[in-house]
């Protein structure tokens, strides 16, 4: 012991330190590290990105760039997630069709299975917020009061009560939540697309999440009944005010020319 | 022997309730006057009968939800039947509205025909004002009355608004939060007058159970005398009519009250009531369950009052943010001057009766309706007005006019804007060129007869159409109204050569006198020589 006490001020002593710790750390990793398994991961990932980026580079390399580094037309997508490429392109709202106040929902023209390659392709640029799985959006057993308080808390602002949705300023809106799938209402409060703010986990926990969706599904769901009859549109005052004056008032007045119309005079054959 | 017995006999059973009756009140003479009153006949004439039988309906609906809507803001955890609300911390107010809308027997059913009879209560008030208004139906002696039906109006609606505010729900919250707004926007006294109807901070806990006096007793009351007196001056003055052979300024043509009219009546207000019902019972109106309870921190998007006050909501939302910072005070102009304008919009269709009769001079009765057409300037300003109120609805929908059509609320607020000046003059100038249009058509009708539609080829070749003579009903129908020569500004100068000024107001009233009835704003009606002279010449043109 001595002797390497005695020499630790040697000038190669950290030489000989350095390269003992990197034998170690490199030996641990050898020892340790799932290497076989690893690989064959790697392979299938790389074959999703590869091909994502050929459906990348036909799709959405025209706005968002070569690379995913955003243009003059589009956002970066760096960092974005997997989470709002899956919302994103399975709504139809991107690839869009045309520059406009907001891009607007329609037809989607691609499988989930390439949905997926575009989404690692994407999330192999940068970390992002992951696509969901079903356990994490099914609303199964969640608090659907509590949703509602959320709902109206958070959401209601703009997408109306209900989730009917409701204007925007210049032409924007916020989209009436009717029919939109589980998956795609937590993707949108996780990414937070287009004009809405995201609501990551860490200012709205799973859970919370769940509620809201549980709540939609039970207001503005396909099972959702409305004890009142009609609902009509869901909009409150405007759409009532418009049914009272056409159809209430429209009705009487009819009513009245009826009965107008009908006197005690003899019948005029 | 028998006839002695059968004078002695008792009276039927009928005429001794009648006699008895009218022994302590009176009913034989009350009876004999109105028994046989007259009341012309035309379905415009039942919209107001619409307004007295959803008015009525309010009340018989409301007393059911009285018995079960407790006026309170305490505190309570729901739970009652509807699921989405389990647990829910809420007023009882709203509490009490979910257990009336799930719980009580036939209780969403009778709230739905409530407020849907409100909304038409109110918009059969102002169907019914507008037909009084185009017909000139509120021309002396009936100024009074349509001072009355105007109130009622003025506070039809202020009952609709608390009434929507009583569930305590997130919507009408937001509409009292904007009340509020409206009222704290009025310099100096703004501040008082909130804490003092809301009993201090908003929301506070209070003013559910204040609207609800407001609302059930305080303003159905003032409508109800207002109401009794409106129907009591028709009684009096007698309804009016529309121009016709044997219809005169001095009678009524109709049929009477008894049996015809207590028939007619009668069972309208059953179709009333049974359409009002069926619309409840079809579609739903202010589902409080899908808004949730009121909290100040929670809003909704599409949070609007109900139709009547989408006026000033319109106003509201079109005026640009303005305001005012002085020496600590702020005057939120934003609110303000839609405060202000509010009543001034409303009540200009109230003042018109005044300022044309003030302008035409005119002290004489008038039972008899003007059609629309031969009273240009009044149908125009009444079609103006109509036409600001629907500038000013659709800013007060403004996000859902961008939602559903898919425009910009931009574009629209700039649109309300630009449009609540213009608007109201485009349609005032195209309403008076329309009713010209019409009266020289009436003209024509009057000189050469109706078109039949035939074309007749003469002899040497040209054709014409013939033209068939108007009845002698129909040409005194077309003529029978009156008109108004322009006034002039009386001599300046006197028999004695000494001048007069004439004051600034008889210089405006000649001049609006003139807008009204000068050359180019009325067609002169055909006089009995013109028509004679053109008929001797055989209507050939």
């Amino acid at each position: 012991m001595k002797k390497l006490s005695a020499r630790r001020r040697h000038p190669l002593a950290a030489v000989v330190v350095l390269l003992l710790a990197l034998a170690a750390t490199g030996g641990l990793y050898a020892a340790f590290a799932p290497a076989g398994k690893a690989q064959a991961d790697e392979t299938a990932q790389s074959l999703a990105i590869e091909e994502g980026q050929k459906l990348y580079a036909v799709g959405c390399a025209s706005c968002h760039g070569s690379g995913g580094q955003g243009s003059s037309d589009g956002p970066s997508l760096v960092g974005v997630g997997s989470a709002a490429v899956d919302f994103q392109v399975s709504t139809g709202r991107m690839p869009a069709q045309q520059p406009g106040a907001q891009v607007p929902k329609k037809k989607n023209i691609y499988t989930q299975a390439q949905i997926d390659q575009l989404a690692a392709y994407i999330a192999s640029l940068g970390a992002g917020p992951i696509t969901p799985a079903a356990k994490q959006y099914d609303p199964a057993g969640a608090d659907v009061a509590k949703g509602g308080e959320l709902f109206r808390n958070n959401c209601a602002q703009c997408h109306n009560f209900t989730g009917e949705g409701g204007a925007l300023t210049h032409g924007k809106y916020a989209p009436n939540l009717e029919d939109v799938t589980p998956k795609h209402v937590y993707e949108a409060m996780l990414t937070g697309p287009q004009n809405m703010p995201s609501f990551p986990d860490s200012t709205m926990p799973e859970k919370q999440k769940k509620d809201i969706i549980a709540y939609l599904q039970h207001v503005n769901g396909e099972k959702s009944v409305n004890p009142g009859g009609l609902k009509l549109g869901g909009l409150g005052p405007v759409s009532e005010g418009l049914f009272g004056w056409i159809f209430g008032l429209g009705a009487l007045i009819a009513v009245a020319v009826w009965v107008a119309a009908h006197t005690a005079k003899a019948k005029k054959s | 022997m028998s006839t002695a017995d059968n004078s002695k006999r008792k009276a039927p059973a009928g005429e001794r309730v009648a006699d008895y009756f009218d022994g302590r009140l009176g009913i034989y003479s009350l009876a004999k006057a109105n028994m046989r009153k007259i009341f012309p006949d035309h379905w415009s004439f039942m919209l107001g009968e619409i307004c007295l039988y959803s008015f009525i309906i309010i009340i018989l609906t409301g007393v059911y939800l009285t018995l079960f809507f407790h006026p309170s803001m305490n505190e309570v955890h729901y739970h009652g039947s509807y699921v989405p609300m389990q647990g829910v911390l809420m007023s009882e107010a709203f509490a009490s509205t979910l257990d009336i809308s799930f719980d009580v027997r036939g209780g969403l059913l009778i709230r739905q025909i409530h407020h849907w009879a409100a909304l038409i209560f109110v918009a059969g008030m102002v169907v019914h004002m507008m037909r009084v208004f185009f017909t000139g139906a509120f021309r002396k002696p009936r100024e009074i009355n349509w001072i009355f039906g105007f109130l009622l109006l003025v506070l039809g609606m202020f009952t609709g608004f608390t009434g929507y505010s009583l569930p305590d729900d997130l919507l009408s919250g937001t509409g009292v939060r904007f009340m509020q707004g409206a009222i704290l926007s009025v310099p100096v006294v703004g501040t008082y007058l909130s804490f003092f109807l809301f009993g201090g901070e908003f929301p506070g806990g209070d003013f559910v159970a204040r609207f609800y006096s407001i609302h059930i007793l305080l303003l159905p009351g003032i409508m109800m005398g207002l109401l009794v007196a409106h129907l009591i001056l028709v009684f009096y003055h007698k309804h009016t009519q529309f121009a016709g052979p044997g219809r005169t300024n001095n009678n009524v043509v109709g049929m009477p009250l008894l049996p015809v009219y207590m028939a007619k009546a009668g069972g309208f207000f059953f179709l009333v009531f049974g359409v009002i019902a069926a619309i409840a019972a079809i579609a739903t109106i202010n589902p409080i369950w899908a808004l949730g309870p009121y909290r100040p921190d929670h809003v909704s998007t599409g949070a609007q009052p109900d139709w009547y006050m989408g006026m000033p909501e319109g106003l509201i939302r079109a005026m640009p943010g303005w305001e005012i910072n002085l020496w600590g005070h702020t005057l939120v102009l934003g609110v303000f001057i839609p405060l202000v304008l509010f009543p001034l919009v409303l009540g200009a269709i109230a003042v018109w009766p005044f300022i044309e009769a003030w302008v035409t001079g005119d002290k004489r009765e008038h039972h008899i309706l003007d059609r629309p057409r031969n009273a240009p300037t009044r149908t125009a300003f009444g079609v103006a007005w109509i036409a600001e109120y629907m500038v000013l609805l659709i800013g007060g929908g403004n996000d859902m006019f961008a939602q559903y059509f898919h425009l910009s609320i931009n574009a629209i607020t700039w649109f309300v804007r630009i449009g609540f000046f213009a608007v109201p003059v485009i349609a005032f100038i195209v309403t008076k060129r329309i009713c010209m249009g019409l009266q020289r058509r009436d003209h024509d009708k009057v000189l050469h007869g109706r078109e039949t539609g035939i074309i007749k080829r003469l002899p040497h070749g040209e054709f014409i159409e013939v033209h068939e003579p108007l009845t002698q009903a129909r040409l005194h129908t077309l003529t029978a109204h009156d008109q108004y020569k322009p006034a002039e500004l009386g001599p300046l100068v006197d028999e004695n050569g000494v001048e007069r000024k004439a004051g600034r107001m008889e210089k405006l009233r000649v001049k609006l006198s003139k807008g009204f009835y000068a050359e180019g704003n009325q067609i002169t009606k055909p006089t009995v020589d013109e028509y004679k002279e053109i008929q001797a010449g055989h209507g050939h043109h």
